[in-house]
């Protein structure tokens, strides 16, 4: 095939990217971006296949039959609580296949035509210092994010004196070994170079706390969308270019908009270090001698059936708890009463981007009635009851009042306005961000202490 | 009236300005033809420099396009489309024989088709669940 066919099927592969994309503005037409999607990858290998270089094939089928095995066991099998530790490992594979790209076109750069050994075009080294660096720190930090949300390491951010200033030296190296590398072109500085950006994505993700996860996915989501568009410059492939461009600009824009939902800046987040002093409050009802109102199944049960309008508002609780079944089993009882049930969705509710969208999507909750924070945020005034769940720090009023607390300023769900709050939470230790949710002792809030999906089980028994 | 005769003359003056206009274009086709090495050789870099910007801005327009429920699909989808690099991998493991960049190459198409397969499949898991009000 000559090089003239397949740019032109390279550019169709990108517009099927493209539009796999579209697709998901709305999820009417998401199954069919979908396919798109994979059309574009199937064109895009297949095109690839017919290239002149390639003659030996029984490696490259052993490898897709492995990989393939591999990738369809995995995705049929996980669970989608554990959806964010699945991209993030899927971010890590990117991120070494970039590194791998990287250094295969270096020890074979005839193959690529970008020159021969020991005379690589400039240009081409510049751009391949880049796309190893980036698809290294992605590795290494898309690890250190699995094993956080996999539960294989503390949660916690992991800060030591210095942090700050060992990172800036070491990526100051980075750009230093990248110039060199450039000038010299030696295969001791190629390495020294991986090993540093490897060190360098490690260091990045551990001073970053669990529930700033949302950020850190996204961000490594758009790191290895750029290391992808290193890869492509390297070896001038439109196709790599145009897609790490799209998948990097993609993160980029979740990570901002994730930051903006917590009221923080990505500098902010990246520094880490947040949410430190999680102070382990006293469990059980009455912390000092301010009184809490606790309640069991079965006032609940009793209050939500007298309600005219439910707003069940899901949290990271929800999901470790794993009871969106349980939930929607109770919201439907009160459907079949009468009851107007909704659910609001805070943009950081959960561990990744969406996440409490899907858990309530897999517990057949109709996505029509899962509704953003500027789509509901409105009714709660109007709503008789909110039932927040597994949920805390986005519902806590002291980001609107409190110019002190750390979370000030972060957009909340006003469920103090609705006329009764219920409350499911294990204790009444305070959330992720170590601020006391002063919520929890209003008069028209009824705390309902327990596991999230148990008491939601007692309280359809009871309504039955 | 003058007006018709004023009309026919400034026709006259448009078709001489579009003579001399064909004849320019016809001169610079010619310089095309004749260099046609030249064009090319200095700007590869600004080509793809251009594709790229070009495609953060499109990327920009369609993922603000993306509803907020669909955030994680998005991220899913987005993941396996990045393992297109699997076509970087491809010409690695492609030449005959056995060299490093071929093993390399190997390890490359075997982690990139884990994510392909598993990008996609898990998409289709999470799109297949969203279901409107019955």
């Amino acid at each position: 095939m000559s090089e003239t066919h397949a740019s032109f099927l390279y550019l169709i592969a990108s517009i099927c990217f493209i539009m796999a994309l579209r697709g998901l503005s709305s999820p009417d037409t998401a199954r069919s971006g979908n396919l798109y999607g994979i059309a574009g990858m199937v064109i895009a290998i297949l095109t690839t296949l017919a290239a002149p270089g390639v003659v030996s094939f029984w490696l490259i089928i052993v490898g897709i039959l492995i990989g393939g095995a591999a990738g369809t066991y995995i995705a049929r099998q996980i669970q989608m609580t554990a959806l964010p530790q699945l991209v993030a490992a899927f971010h890590s594979l990117v991120g070494l296949s970039a590194v791998c790209v990287a250094a295969a076109a270096f020890s074979a750069p005839e193959e690529y035509g970008i020159g021969i050994r020991g005379a690589i075009h400039g240009a081409s080294l510049v751009e391949m210092g880049l796309g190893l660096a980036i698809g290294a720190i992605t590795f290494t930090g898309s690890v250190v994010a699995f094993a956080k949300l996999q539960g294989l390491v503390s949660g916690r951010p992991l800060v030591f004196t210095g942090q700050h200033l060992l990172n800036a030296g070491l990526g100051a190296a980075l750009i230093l070994l990248i110039v060199l590398f450039v000038a010299t072109e030696s295969a001791l500085i190629f390495w020294l170079l991986v090993l540093l950006s490897l060190a360098f994505g490690l260091l990045l993700i551990v001073p970053i706390g669990g529930a700033d996860m949302p950020v850190v996915i996204s961000m490594l989501n758009s790191y290895s969308g750029w290391a992808a568009c290193g890869i492509g410059f390297t070896l001038s492939n439109s196709l790599l270019i145009i897609t790490g461009a799209l998948v990097g600009s993609s993160g980029a824009i979740l990570s901002y908009i994730m930051c903006r939902g917590m009221n923080r800046s990505i500098f902010n987040v990246i520094l880490g270090g947040f949410g430190t002093e999680t102070g382990a409050a006293p469990s059980g009802p009455g912390v000092g001698d301010r009184l809490v109102k606790s309640g069991s199944a079965e006032d609940a049960a009793f209050i939500l059936k007298n309600a005219g309008s439910v707003v069940i508002v899901p949290g990271y609780g929800m999901a470790v708890a794993q009871a969106q079944h349980a939930l929607r089993e109770m919201s439907d009882i009160l459907k079949k009463d009468g009851v107007r049930v909704r659910y609001a969705i805070h943009p950081v509710a959960g561990r990744m981007p969406g996440h409490m969208n899907v858990l309530l999507a897999e517990a057949n909750v109709p996505y029509d009635e899962v509704l953003e924070l500027d789509e509901i945020n409105r009714d709660f005034a109007s709503t008789d009851v909110a039932f927040v769940i597994g949920a805390n720090d986005v519902t806590n009023p002291a980001a609107k009042t409190d110019p002190q607390s750390p979370i000030y300023g972060m957009p909340i769900l006003d469920v103090e306005r609705a006329k009764t709050v219920l409350f499911v939470k294990r204790s009444m230790a305070s959330g992720y961000a170590g601020v006391e949710n002063e919520l929890f002792y209003r008069d028209n809030t009824m705390m309902l202490f327990g596991d999230a999906k148990k008491m939601c089980e007692e309280i359809v028994k009871a309504m039955e | 009236m003058a007006e018709p005769a004023a009309l026919a003359e400034r026709a006259g003056e448009l078709a001489g300005d579009a003579r001399g206009l064909a004849n320019h274009l016809d001169a610079l086709a010619q310089q095309i033809a004749q260099a046609p090495a030249q064009i090319p050789a200095g700007s590869p870099f600004v080509f793809e420099l251009t594709v790229f910007v070009l495609a953060v801005f499109v990327g920009y327009y369609v993922v603000w396009r993306v509803t907020p429920a669909l955030h994680s699909p998005l991220m899913s989808v987005t993941n396996a489309v990045s393992s297109v690099i699997i076509v970087g991998a491809l010409i690695a493991a492609g030449p005959r024989g056995i060299s490093f960049a071929k093993i390399l190459g190997f390890v490359a198409v075997t982690l990139a088709a884990v994510n392909i397969f598993g990008g996609f499949i898990v998409t289709q898991r999470m799109l297949q669940m969203f279901q409107r009000k019955k």
